[in-house]
């Protein structure tokens, strides 16, 4: 069984890498879409290797269903095609890329010097604990916070994409 | 035989036969709409092809399956080829959470192998305790077969049909949750075989009585997920000659027709579970339990398929602003005002 | 459970926060760009579920709910926004978006 899960596990991360690149890499801007829909199905089952369901299937339902669908939406409502603008000359690219290099190796350092743990197996993740912490003091009031910054979102994007009358 | 190739072997017999079940279902299903529809606008129908002309989705599997399979010029080829396969995917893999009934134990029979009598085992593929939000994740996903099949096709009604079934699922998704909650507040799980279970006793517990205002949002809003007659714009054949299925042609075409059906029979099926009993038999001297359950359950669903037929055969189409209003401004409000009435009920019958 | 998952997708974690970094760097369509946050925002709810299995709690996983809800929030309103970008420039281009007033 061990060994089934490392398999997936190592499957879906290079998936998600390889479409992770491919977001950026796409001149496309629906390719990258699509790109995208492929890491985040990939890291859903990613999280559900680690053992967290109810995240996993809100990752699907939430991203790749709702805001990956509104992306796909608006790329297709203004029909766009392939960038007309090159990206940045080679030397905003070395910049950037050295940038990340750096980033890469000092944190990847940190991660593999730190030891963490790689927690027990009897880990409960289950959708009632799940609702039990999330509906305990700690982060209730934050939950009911979330409603309202939804609230405020819906309304302002009804504004916002309101064609105004002339 | 070791208990996980057991395990391994029923769960690859339980695949095999629902996955026969389900493309046995999908060929007669494209008759038996055809027949009524045909009856319904006093027409005959195809009847030449054998009895009844029964035999009707053979022929048309035969003559789709030897059609030229053609690709317009412009088209994105991978994702051409992708979009009806996808398609299928995600209908055949949202099947596999549905319950058929509650769980099974064989009768020891002597023909069959020590290990298999008396084995109790669950009328489901995957038992999964999130099983209502997978569906609804899952049935997410299938929109991206029909927006990919829009797109890739490079044809300005494709294009259309892919926007207005992105729009549609998008608007009638969040209804279609909503009418969920009040179900899994009730039951206190997400798991479709608990919220079927606690409806059993007799059809006023149906859940389609105590959460009627749930059922008709349900019912409309998976209509219009299943892009369903009143809701088939994505494919209104006078406006967008066939929406996003025009370029396609041969195998790929019967692949996004059978992932159209399949997702039919999904949503009857949960809709049979969640809102008609599943397998409660609803009057108490009606015969119940073991394969009856079964029994009862297949009956409801093909009863759902069949209003969907009528549906069809009765009502016009929505016109597209109007298909936007009725989902935000009646749908989303009803859906909440069911689920503040069942979490009052909820509160306040303690 | 293999005990070198959890570090194993904490590296995977910050791959990808760089790609979606580099993705904002790099990238002119304004539409490009934001998936590429939402990518590094993913990135970091990938950081999230790890540490949240190392140290056996759940709280990542709820901070995991609260970013998620966020994106959502912030992608309705960033598609309404480009939506009104687009019909003010007709075009998505980032640097033809460089002034403060439309």
């Amino acid at each position: 069984m061990d060994s089934v899960t490392a398999v997936l596990f190592y499957a879906a991360s290079g998936l998600a890498l390889l479409s992770a690149m491919a977001v950026v890499a796409q001149r496309s801007p629906v390719g990258s879409a699509f790109a995208l829909i492929v890491t985040l199905c990939s890291l859903s089952v990613l999280y559900g290797l680690l053992g967290s369901p109810f995240i996993a299937v809100l990752q699907i339902v939430v991203y790749a269903g709702a805001i990956m669908v509104l992306f796909l939406f608006v790329l297709m409502l203004l029909n766009v095609k392939r960038e007309e603008h090159q990206p940045e000359g080679r030397g905003v690219g070395l910049l950037a890329g050295g940038l990340a290099l750096v980033f890469l190796l000092q944190v990847g350092a940190v991660v593999l010097a730190s030891t963490l743990q790689p927690g027990s197996p009897a880990y409960d993740a289950s959708t009632a604990r799940m609702a039990r912490l999330l509906f305990s003091p700690d982060y209730l009031y934050v939950f009911e916070a979330t409603s309202i910054l939804i609230l405020s979102a819906l309304v302002g994007a009804v504004v916002l994409a309101r064609k105004e009358p002339r | 035989m070791p208990a996980w190739a057991q395990d391994t072997l029923i769960a690859t017999v339980k695949v095999l036969l629902i996955f026969t079940v389900l493309l046995t279902l999908f060929s007669l299903l494209t008759w038996v709409e055809r027949r009524f529809l045909a009856f319904a606008q006093f027409r005959l129908g195809p009847n030449r092809t054998g009895p009844f002309g029964i035999l009707q989705p053979v022929a048309d599997g035969l003559k789709l399956f030897f059609k030229e399979d053609m690709a317009p010029k412009n088209a994105n080829l991978l994702a051409f080829f992708a979009a009806p396969v996808l398609a299928v995917t995600a209908a055949f893999t949202a099947v596999a959470v549905v319950p058929y009934g509650p769980p099974l134990t064989l009768p020891a029979w002597g023909f069959l192998p020590q290990w298999l009598q008396g084995r109790p085992f669950s009328l489901q593929i995957a038992d999964l305790d999130v099983g209502i939000l997978y569906i609804f994740a899952i049935t997410s996903l299938g929109v991206y077969g029909i927006v990919l099949a829009g797109w890739s096709a490079n044809n300005k009604y494709s294009l259309f049909g892919g926007l207005r079934s992105s729009a549609q699922m998008f608007s009638y998704e969040l209804s279609l949750g909503l009418s969920f909650v009040g179900l899994i507040m009730l039951a206190g799980s997400f798991r479709i075989q608990d919220i079927a279970a606690r409806q059993a006793g007799g059809f006023w517990n149906w859940h389609v009585f105590p959460q009627f205002l749930a059922f008709l949002t349900y019912f409309i809003s998976a209509t219009a997920e299943v892009s369903r007659t009143p809701f088939d714009l994505p494919e209104a054949e006078s406006e967008l000659v066939a929406g996003y299925h025009t370029e396609y042609s041969s195998m790929k075409f019967a692949l996004l027709q059978m992932a159209e059906y399949i997702n039919m029979i999904t949503v009857a099926a949960l809709t049979a579970n969640l809102f008609l009993g599943g397998a409660d038999p609803g009057l108490p001297f009606l015969p119940s339990g073991g394969l009856w359950g079964l029994a009862w359950f297949g009956v409801k669903t093909l009863l759902v398929i069949f209003t969907f037929f009528w549906l069809r055969a009765t009502v016009p189409r929505f016109r597209y602003d109007q298909l936007m209003h009725f989902g935000w401004k009646v749908l989303v409000p009803l859906a909440t005002l069911n689920v503040l009435a069942t979490a009052g009920w909820l509160v306040f019958s303690k | 459970m293999n005990p070198a998952l959890v570090p194993h997708a904490v590296l995977l974690s910050l791959a990808l926060f760089v790609i979606g970094a580099l993705g904002v760097f790099l990238r002119r369509n304004v539409i490009t760009v934001f998936m590429s946050i939402e990518l590094m925002l993913n990135a970091v709810n990938l950081a999230f579920v790890a540490f949240s299995r190392s140290w056996d709690r759940l709280d990542g996983q709820v901070l995991v709910f609260f970013v998620m809800t966020v994106a959502a929030a912030e992608a309705a309103v960033g598609l309404a926004i480009v939506l009104a970008l687009h019909r003010h420039k007709d075009t998505l281009d980032v640097d033809a978006f460089s002034l403060l007033k439309g």
